[in-house]
């Protein structure tokens, strides 16, 4: 199915237990958007990152990919849970990079990269290894190639783990506060792949802390705050003229 | 009175800095000299002296030259006896086979337990608390008597007619079967524990990044979860696999045979009566078997540490090498030298 949205959220909901995490967010990302999602912590922006693959089930709400929805079908006003099988096609098609890289220690940066597309897609292995190599080439670790993850930095491992989720041929790339597990130093190597990325006309959902890549990256600026969406739009005018005052105060303590 | 110009002065105390830091960079540091352990050194090797001189001298009895009590020469004509080798073998087999089925059933029941379907969880609970909380000794003799229980076993429509039968005791009269059957069902419930500690030792992250890739939940398992695990469930394992070696030596004693090497030892001793001898032969094959095995463990355990230190890790040489090497600071260079 071809859809303008790529992610097409609405009303969506999430409760642990009695705690409201997600009080209905709608959200619109459409093909080729960055879109990114900022707060304080416990704001519920990583859960709704979470939900949008299926990591974290949706308690309430509709919340579609590529105009499908995620993990549920919706039959006679209700969500019914997917089989394990369905939900695992439909991951396949998001990509996700996590705070603190989850690379698999016990393979080499180019396994990690083959991993997906070999036991997932089963794809042929020679026409892996040679996408793996090119994507590790372009997020300019050509020579770690063979070097386990412990081996490697911070900035290189969230670089592998980038390739790693490119190499799945995404149709949306989720980003779960990349850097934030960064040495400042290496923070700028990340952010740099992520810009081409973008101008590349990858869609991504990134939850970050850092506002200037939001300002100079993103289309749209989503800012959330105890479970809601307060104030979206333009970065370069939401995150220069805050209009709610809770955003006010976020910006005035980050910058 | 002259002054000493404001040149001269930071030169002279550029000069005594300058003396003071090649005098502190003369300073060796010594390390703590450990005396007590020349002591105990030297009572150590009294004592080793002492028990080697037991154990090697001889005895002449009535003006007649004994062999030692230990009759080393009783030890090494049976070392080799054939009934010996044939028990090693079978003991061998027996490890080999129980470890096998119990290392497969065990991930089976850690699975289970965590499993987010609770009857299975169940299932293998209640498997655990029977299997870990009897004694493998009772469970073996209980095997070798299933026929008292169940005269046939069959398959079929429960509570209605059955498509195969098979009559019991023709299968528990097979000792070996019985053998393995016992010891491997305890042994599962062991290791189910073991790789269960493996399995949530893995960081949770693990298994979210697995999923974000569209793993399934048993290709996570075996593919990214389970090699991780093993890290951890490997040194239980070899303690269980040794454990497992020397547990055989309990299946004549139950069956009433079998044939491993413990009891192809007591039927050489129950003729001769000559026990401790015989007793060290067994022990000879034990140690030489289990310190196979601790090799084995090794290199099992290097295979699955790659990725873990920044460096390969080192073979068993290496590690042989350096754990019976001289300690660092006797290799420290001495004192006043520059």
């Amino acid at each position: 199915m071809i859809s303008e949205l790529m992610v097409h959220s609405e009303g969506v909901e999430k409760r642990f237990g009695h705690l409201h995490v997600l009080k209905g967010i709608d959200m619109s990302v459409a093909r080729g958007e960055v879109a990114c999602l900022l707060g304080p912590s416990g704001s519920g922006k990583s859960t709704f990152l979470r939900c949008i693959n299926h990591l974290e089930k949706v308690s309430a709400g509709r919340l579609a990919v590529d105009g499908e929805l995620v993990g549920y079908e919706e039959r006679n006003g209700k969500l019914y849970e997917l089989s394990d099988r369905k939900i695992c096609a439909k991951r396949a098609e998001i990509g996700m990079v996590f705070q603190r890289f989850n690379l698999f220690p016990h393979m080499t940066a180019l396994e990690n990269v083959m991993i997906g597309p070999r036991t997932v897609l089963r794809r042929d292995r020679e026409l892996t290894e040679t996408q793996a190599l090119k994507l590790l080439d372009r997020v300019g670790l050509a020579d770690k190639a063979t070097s386990y993850p412990s081996q490697l930095s911070g900035g290189q491992q969230q670089r592998v783990a980038i390739a790693r989720a490119l190499c799945m041929e995404p149709k949306l790339l989720l980003f779960d506060e990349p850097t934030s597990a960064l040495d400042p130093e290496l923070v700028g190597e990340v952010l740099s792949v992520m810009q081409s990325l973008a101008e590349d006309g990858m869609t991504m959902v990134v939850v970050t802390h850092e506002i200037g890549f939001a300002r100079e990256v993103a289309d749209t600026a989503y800012f959330m705050d105890g479970g809601v969406v307060l104030e979206s739009g333009d970065p370069k005018v939401v995150l220069s003229q805050p209009t709610h005052p809770r955003l006010r105060d976020f910006l005035s303590k980050v910058l | 009175m002259t002054t000493p110009s404001s040149e001269q002065r930071s030169q002279d105390a550029a000069d005594s800095t300058e003396s003071a830091a090649s005098r502190a960079r003369h300073l060796q540091a010594v390390p703590l000299r450990h005396y007590g352990r020349w002591v105990s050194a030297g009572v150590l090797t009294i004592l080793v002296v002492m028990f080697l001189h037991t154990v090697v001298s001889h005895i002449d009895r009535n003006g007649v030259h004994n062999d030692s009590r230990f009759q080393w020469a009783t030890v090494g004509k049976y070392l080799f006896d054939p009934s010996v080798i044939h028990g090693a073998l079978v003991t061998l087999e027996l490890t080999a086979a129980a470890m096998a089925i119990g290392v497969v059933f065990g991930i089976v029941l850690a699975t289970m337990r965590l499993s987010t379907n609770r009857q299975l969880r169940y299932v293998s609970w209640v498997y655990l608390w029977f299997f870990r909380g009897t004694p493998v000794y009772v469970q073996l003799i209980f095997w070798s008597n299933l026929a008292f229980l169940y005269p046939t076993l069959s398959l079929g429509i429960p509570f209605g007619p059955s498509f195969v039968s098979i009559s019991t005791n023709q299968y528990v009269t097979n000792l070996f079967l019985v053998a393995v059957v016992g010891l491997s069902l305890n042994e599962a419930a062991y290791m189910a524990e073991i790789v269960r500690a493996g399995i949530i030792a893995v960081d949770g992250g693990q298994l979210e990044a697995a999923q974000a890739l569209g793993m399934r939940r048993v290709q996570s398992l075996r593919r990214i979860v389970l090699p991780q695990a093993m890290r951890v469930i490997v040194p239980p394992t070899g303690n269980e696999t040794i454990s497992m070696l020397k547990t055989t030596s309990l299946v004549g004693a139950a069956l009433g045979g079998g044939g491993e090497l413990y009891r192809s030892i007591q039927n050489i001793y129950n003729l001769n009566y000559l026990v401790p001898p015989l007793l060290i032969t067994g022990c000879c094959w034990y140690l030489t078997m289990t310190s196979v095995l601790s090799v084995g463990q090794f290199y099992i355990e290097r295979y699955y540490g790659r990725g873990v230190g920044t460096s390969a890790p080192p073979t068993l040489l290496q590690t042989l090498r350096k754990s019976f090497g001289r300690s660092p600071h006797v290799t420290a260079q001495p004192v006043g030298k520059p």
